[in-house]
């Protein structure tokens, strides 16, 4: 065993990462903060066989992505707001046509261009619902270079098992922060490779799922020929556009893969909420600042926990929902004008604790100052 | 060669979707032929697809097919084929897929010379839609969002692909089909990008509103307006006017994509990177 101790930038943890998941294949297009990865593995991928391409534009990097994602290679993209939105199309296909993809969104200030060099967490919304339809996606967002690693795995680990694109929304902060880690020993990482066919070709449906509801996602080339659509498809690959009941059997499929492991892809940290009053609900970078406040409190002798969220998307309503009655307040800070803060409400809507906003979208991140400000405003 | 269509259809998915007289079939029937004279296995052959009536031809034939977004398979097409270089990776695309929306993608796909045989259905329109104009649509012509005619000039793809680094460029159309044919069978053959654009007639979205009632009318017009690159040499430019060229425009050997980052991946493993 070779745990490795490191001073490494955000962005630097997730393309290390990306090549310890067994990624093969980068697409993408320059914008800042996010051009550290596609420059890192510009170096690194060849070296292990991969691929790395700079595309025309973030529509035709997502697009290349998925495309060697069905030619059985491991992809990744990493982009920036403006990007983000260009890949939303494709995204909508990864998800339609069960594609697995990671796409890495570097949040930095919106609307627009805004302020490419300041951090943000403006994109919340957009990672959810950012392409058309009624889409089932993966959010995680790390607030440490250590947690930056370790998603950027459970990324691609989450959308090889489950044949969908996952989203890692890090922002300025996080990305380009140098922090020191320790990483696990890679044969100490859990990688998940895709499932194979388990009948033979003739016998072979592409989209009929297992249990998991999960189909098993066979490579082209090997005996195996199917066809695959974004139209509305049923479990043969074929477009059935006008189809109701394929329609709706699809479409509950396709959240259902989530719903059955909501257990394993939830993931939040609730720090000292044992005895907590308060409760602060925050996620990335913000949550570095809440962790501060909440030493601050707890020092000042106020009652105060932590509820950091690590997966954004599906929302963690059981977690929230916990603590509904034992809290008085939750306090979400966040780096816009409040997005998260509706999913809080919603979890709480019938318990007793209050929710506070506490929003900053100047380019600034929140000060544990403001955060303990408000405890004690909410006490 | 004499070989049926019929043996690489997925007949199970009969009928297909086009409209009586439709040209799309005619120029997958010719695709098809060249794939068979070339001598590919289904197995070895992918065909990619984006959206429109051009897309629908790989739901049908019996290879590994996918259809992708509006005018990005050529996008999807460079992710596959640097991931998977020993398969023989064919694009459909139509002249609102591959000039309009997705012409970006076709500018800088000819730029690399990945080797990916495109086949460009060119039926002046945007026909699944229901017959609106397109980048390819001639000044002048009726659609269903130029009532008054369009006052758009169009424009020459094969010259576009040509100049943005093409290596095998041509056009033939569903009545000059065995040229067709043979155009794609050399198309397939060079290493590195090519594109056959393939004239054909949208009876419905374009001919009926455009002084062509029938296919048969068409065609016609294709063979009257049609001249062979090598004949066009010895025309002057008033037998020349009104007409269009078809042929071999380009064929032309440079260095392959997915070869040249081969060589860079052993590079890289072999000495690391500067
Ligand atoms: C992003 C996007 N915009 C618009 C459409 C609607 N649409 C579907 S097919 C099509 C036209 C296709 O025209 P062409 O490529 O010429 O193909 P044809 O149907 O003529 O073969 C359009 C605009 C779409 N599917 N996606
Ligand atoms: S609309 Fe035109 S291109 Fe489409 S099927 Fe009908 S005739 Fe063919
Ligand atoms: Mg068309």
């Amino acid at each position: 065993m070779k745990r490795q101790v490191k001073l490494l930038q955000g962005n630097e943890a997730c393309a290390m990462a990306a090549v310890a998941a067994g990624v093969r294949f980068f697409a993408g297009y320059p914008i800042t903060p996010a051009t550290e990865i596609a420059e890192i593995l510009a170096q690194e991928l060849p070296k292990v066989g991969g691929t790395f391409i700079q595309m025309e534009d973030e529509i035709a990097s997502m697009a290349a992505v998925i495309g060697a994602s069905i030619g059985g290679v491991k992809g990744l993209t990493a982009t920036s707001g403006p990007g983000f939105t260009l890949k939303q199309e494709n995204l909508g296909y990864a998800a339609m046509v069960q594609v697995p993809c990671v796409i890495v969104n570097v949040q930095r200030g919106g609307p627009s261009t805004g302020m490419p060099t300041l951090p943000a967490q403006m994109d919340v919304m957009q990672a959810r619902w950012g392409t058309h339809g009624d889409h089932p996606i993966i959010v995680l967002c790390p607030s440490t270079v250590y947690e930056y690693y370790m998603l950027t795995i459970k990324a691609v680990n989450f959308s090889e098992m489950l044949r969908m694109p996952v989203i890692i929304l890090s922002d300025a902060v996080v990305g380009h922060l140098r922090e020191k880690v320790v990483l696990p020993d890679i044969s100490e990482i859990e990688i998940v490779e895709r499932k194979k066919a388990t009948v033979p070709p003739e016998e072979f449906l592409p989209f009929k799922p297992d249990a998991d509801d999960v189909p098993p996602f066979v490579s082209y080339g090997k005996g195996y020929r199917y066809h695959m659509t974004s139209n509305n498809y049923d479990e043969g690959g074929y477009p059935a556009t006008n189809n109701h009941q394929v329609a709706d059997k699809l479409l509950r499929r396709l959240h259902n893969k989530i719903e059955k492991r909501r257990g394993e892809i939830v993931m939040t940290e609730e720090i000292m909420m044992d005895d907590a009053e308060v409760a602060i609900f925050a996620y990335g970078c913000t949550a570095r600042s809440a962790y501060s406040a909440v030493e601050t409190a707890r020092a000042q002798g106020l009652k105060v926990g932590l509820i950091k969220a690590l997966t954004l998307w599906p929302f963690p309503r059981e977690v929230v929902e916990k603590y509904g009655d034992k809290v008085q307040a939750v306090i979400v800070p966040e780096m816009n004008m409040g997005q998260l803060v509706g999913e809080v409400e919603r979890a709480l809507k019938d318990k007793k604790a209050g929710v506070r906003p506490l929003n900053r979208f100047d380019g600034k991140m929140i000060t544990p100052e403001q955060i303990v400000s408000a405890v004690k405003e909410v006490k | 060669m004499a070989v049926h269509v019929q043996d690489y259809l997925r007949m199970h998915k009969m009928p297909h979707i086009w409209c009586p007289g439709c040209g799309t079939g005619i120029a997958l029937g010719a695709v098809v032929r060249a794939i068979h004279n070339v001598g590919y296995s289904r197995d070895e052959v992918i065909v990619i697809t984006g959206i429109g009536c051009s897309a629908r031809t790989n739901a049908i034939i019996d290879f590994n097919t996918f259809q992708t977004t509006h005018g990005r398979a050529l996008s999807f097409a460079t992710g596959f084929k640097l991931t998977r270089p020993e398969m023989k990776v064919v694009v459909i695309t139509g002249d609102g897929d591959g000039a309009g929306i997705g012409g970006n993608h076709l500018i800088h796909t000819c730029r690399r010379n990945i080797d990916i045989t495109t086949i460009l259905i060119n039926n002046s329109i945007y026909g699944m839609t229901g017959g609106q104009y397109s980048p390819l649509t001639p000044r002048g012509s009726y659609a269903t969002t130029a009532p008054y005619g369009t006052v758009e000039p169009s424009f020459d793809i094969c010259k576009l692909a040509e100049g943005a680094g093409a290596t095998y460029v041509g056009r033939a159309t569903a009545y000059h089909v065995t040229l067709l044919e043979q155009l794609v069978t050399k198309a397939l053959k060079h290493e590195g990008f090519s594109l056959v654009e393939a004239i054909t007639q949208c009876p419905i979205g374009y001919g009926r509103r455009n002084k062509m009632k029938s296919p048969t009318e068409m065609l016609k017009w294709q063979r009257e307006h049609a001249v062979n690159v090598k004949a066009a040499a010895g025309m002057s430019p008033e037998q020349l006017e009104g007409k269009f060229l078809i042929g071999e425009f380009v064929n032309k050997t440079a260095p392959e994509y997915t070869k040249l980052y081969q060589k860079l991946i052993e590079d890289a493993q072999s000495k690391g990177a500067k």
